[in-house]
């Protein structure tokens, strides 16, 4: 399989990452050859095969159900560009 | 100085024992080391010269009151990977601009749990994507090797460049390191230091800026194998803040070093052996099998019939997973924000700006892989697949093989800038050909070096072990060291 340029805009738009015309010509033909790359994959029977889940055998540890962590925010603020009164400032998400 | 300098970690913890040196005296040599040599390398992205001081200081004071830990005073470079409280953690990435967590990361914890000392924090491929280091925010790293007769720089290779290099330049006594696809074993190999990529789940991922979950390991990059085995023992832990932390004790690996591996059986699997290879490495294996030999072990044929389909395999897991956990930066909780119109166009701004292009190229596939309609085609089938390259693995161990010995890499370091690497993404990720198998399983693989090219530049072997059988990695490799002897490389700087 392979990409058209408006794939790439696509699939650029759900990862939240900006492309103009430029970058995405010059992305389709980098995806493409990583694409291609992979194609081989489609030369291996998998019939019957489960997908990993994990890659150790391992049952899934459970912490206790108890407040372990907290009352931190300004350790949780520390490093934002924009905070006030404990809160991350964003763009206005709703007019 | 060069002499203290040359010590290794153990011959270091020997002399501060005996009281022939101190943490500060150590401290200070590698300092001054960073300092005359740093601008050539780019090993580190920052010297932590005022910490590193107070630590020594303090791991002075503890030995002389008798509190002595595993790696009391031994002075080692942090990959940028790793938060480090307060101290630069950006991955090398811009879009993690000033971050200074507010945590430390349980492997570093544990390290200076254990007395260790902080110079800094090293050089590496932004979000450890990459095999020469050169998609780092902060530049390439040099390798203090360089071909007979040339003066062309190569690179140390990735992602743990700044590790390898700063190790090999003696720019700190040992360093951590992580591989997801080979980040620890192949910049190992290129700058003839020794690396291990431990069992996933023997370190914790806990504090680490994570690239793709289910194949990160956090390992030691060292000068020999007695140190990479002394500092994996103090890396290691059980840890409640990972899930995927094992339940299993630590062992002390440093005992298993020098041990015989007499009847011990390695195997040698034929798809290793692939196009175009180059025939120094094809005869570094055969001496390698030799070596073996002589030591008495048995060398048995083996197959790994889904060898090739690994790396493919891990170009739609590896994305897939880095473009989630990726998300995360979107210049709302830390790094980098780019105005823009309204919060999705920020977003959009921030992450185009921040990130750089190998990682925008990782995070589209995993996206495409991962997006509606494609995701059976690709990542469910790239998972069944994974199942059958540990299958492989498990058939040879169920027959009784001990380890698996392989070439690290299919070439020795090359040229920053290679123009046909820089051409053509498929063709840097080859590098990882005979190291990404480890990561698909789980396993335990280490790289050592064990010659040189016909241009001077270190090669190494790989051993690959069972689930959890770190020590018998330590066992069997210190045979190719010993066999081999050390390699270092010839100042020029």
């Amino acid at each position: 399989m392979s990409v058209d340029v408006e794939t790439v805009k696509r699939v650029a738009k759900l990862a939240r990452i900006a492309v103009d015309d430029e970058k995405a010509q010059r992305m389709q033909g980098e995806l493409n050859t990583i694409l291609g790359f992979v194609e081989q994959l489609n030369e291996v029977d998998v019939e019957g095969v489960e997908p990993m889940t994990s890659v150790v055998e391992t049952t899934m540890k459970k912490r206790v159900d108890a407040v372990t962590d907290g009352n931190i925010v300004d350790a949780v603020t520390y490093n934002a560009p924009a905070t006030e009164d404990g809160f991350f400032m964003v763009p206005k998400v709703i007019e | 100085m060069s002499e203290i300098l040359s010590l290794t970690i153990a011959q270091a913890l020997e002399k501060m024992k005996a009281g022939d040196l101190s943490s500060v005296e150590l401290t200070e040599a590698y300092l001054s080391a960073i300092e005359a040599a740093n601008e050539t390398f780019n090993a580190y992205i920052t010297v932590t010269a005022d910490k590193a001081r107070d630590m020594a200081k303090a791991s002075d004071a503890r030995r002389a009151s008798g509190s002595v830990g595993a790696l009391e005073g031994v002075p080692l470079g942090i990959k940028d990977l790793f938060g480090t409280k307060g101290v630069h953690t950006q991955a090398c990435s811009h879009i993690l601009d000033a971050f200074k967590p507010q945590y430390e990361s349980t492997v570093t914890q544990n390290l200076w749990n254990d007395g260790a000392v902080m110079l800094g924090k090293l050089n590496m491929d932004e979000f450890a994507m990459g095999s020469s280091n050169e998609t780092s925010y902060y530049g390439p790293v040099k390798n203090p090797w360089r071909e007979v007769g040339s003066n062309t720089a190569l690179v140390p290779g990735g992602s743990s460049g700044g590790s390898a290099s700063a190790v090999a330049a003696m720019l700190c006594a040992g360093a951590t390191a992580t591989d997801t696809g080979g980040s620890i074993r192949q910049p190992a190999a290129f700058t003839g230091t020794v690396g291990i990529k431990p069992t996933y789940g023997r370190c914790s991922r806990w504090g680490i800026a994570a690239f793709a979950s289910s194949l990160d390991q956090a390992g030691p990059i060292a000068r020999d194998v007695r140190d990479a085995a002394i500092l994996l023992k103090s890396m290691a832990s059980i840890d409640e803040k990972d899930t995927t932390s094992v339940d299993k004790p630590v062992p002390d690996y440093e005992a298993a070093i020098g041990k015989s591996v007499k009847g011990m059986k390695i195997g040698v699997p034929k798809e290793y052996r692939v196009d175009d290879m180059p025939d120094e490495i094809e005869a570094l294996w055969q001496q390698g099998i030799e070596w073996y030999r002589d030591a008495g072990a048995e060398i048995v044929d083996i197959s790994l019939p889904h060898t090739k389909y690994a790396l493919p395999a891990y170009y739609i897991v590896a994305p897939a997973e880095a473009s989630s956990n990726l998300a995360r930066y979107d210049g709302v909780r830390y790094g980098l924000r780019k105005a823009g119109d309204d919060i999705v166009d920020m977003y959009e701004k921030t992450r185009s700006a921040g990130f750089g292009d190998e990682v925008q190229r990782r995070v589209l596939i995993g996206t495409y892989v991962l997006s509606s309609g494609y995701y059976d085609a690709y990542y469910l089938r790239a998972q069944k697949i994974r199942t059958l390259i540990k299958r492989d693995f498990e058939t040879v161990f169920a027959q009784g093989i001990d380890a698996i010995l392989t070439p690290a890499t299919p070439s020795s370091a090359f040229a920053i800038g290679d123009a046909e690497m820089a051409a053509d993404p498929v063709k840097m990720y080859l590098n990882d050909i005979f190291t990404v198998t480890v990561n698909m399983a789980g396993l335990p693989g280490i790289a050592v070096p064990a010659g040189l090219d016909n241009k001077g530049l270190p090669l190494a072997l790989q051993l690959i072990g069972r689930p959890f059988e770190e020590e018998t990695l330590f066992q069997a490799s210190h045979v190719i060291e010993q066999a081999a002897g050390r390699f270092t490389p010839e100042k020029w700087w």
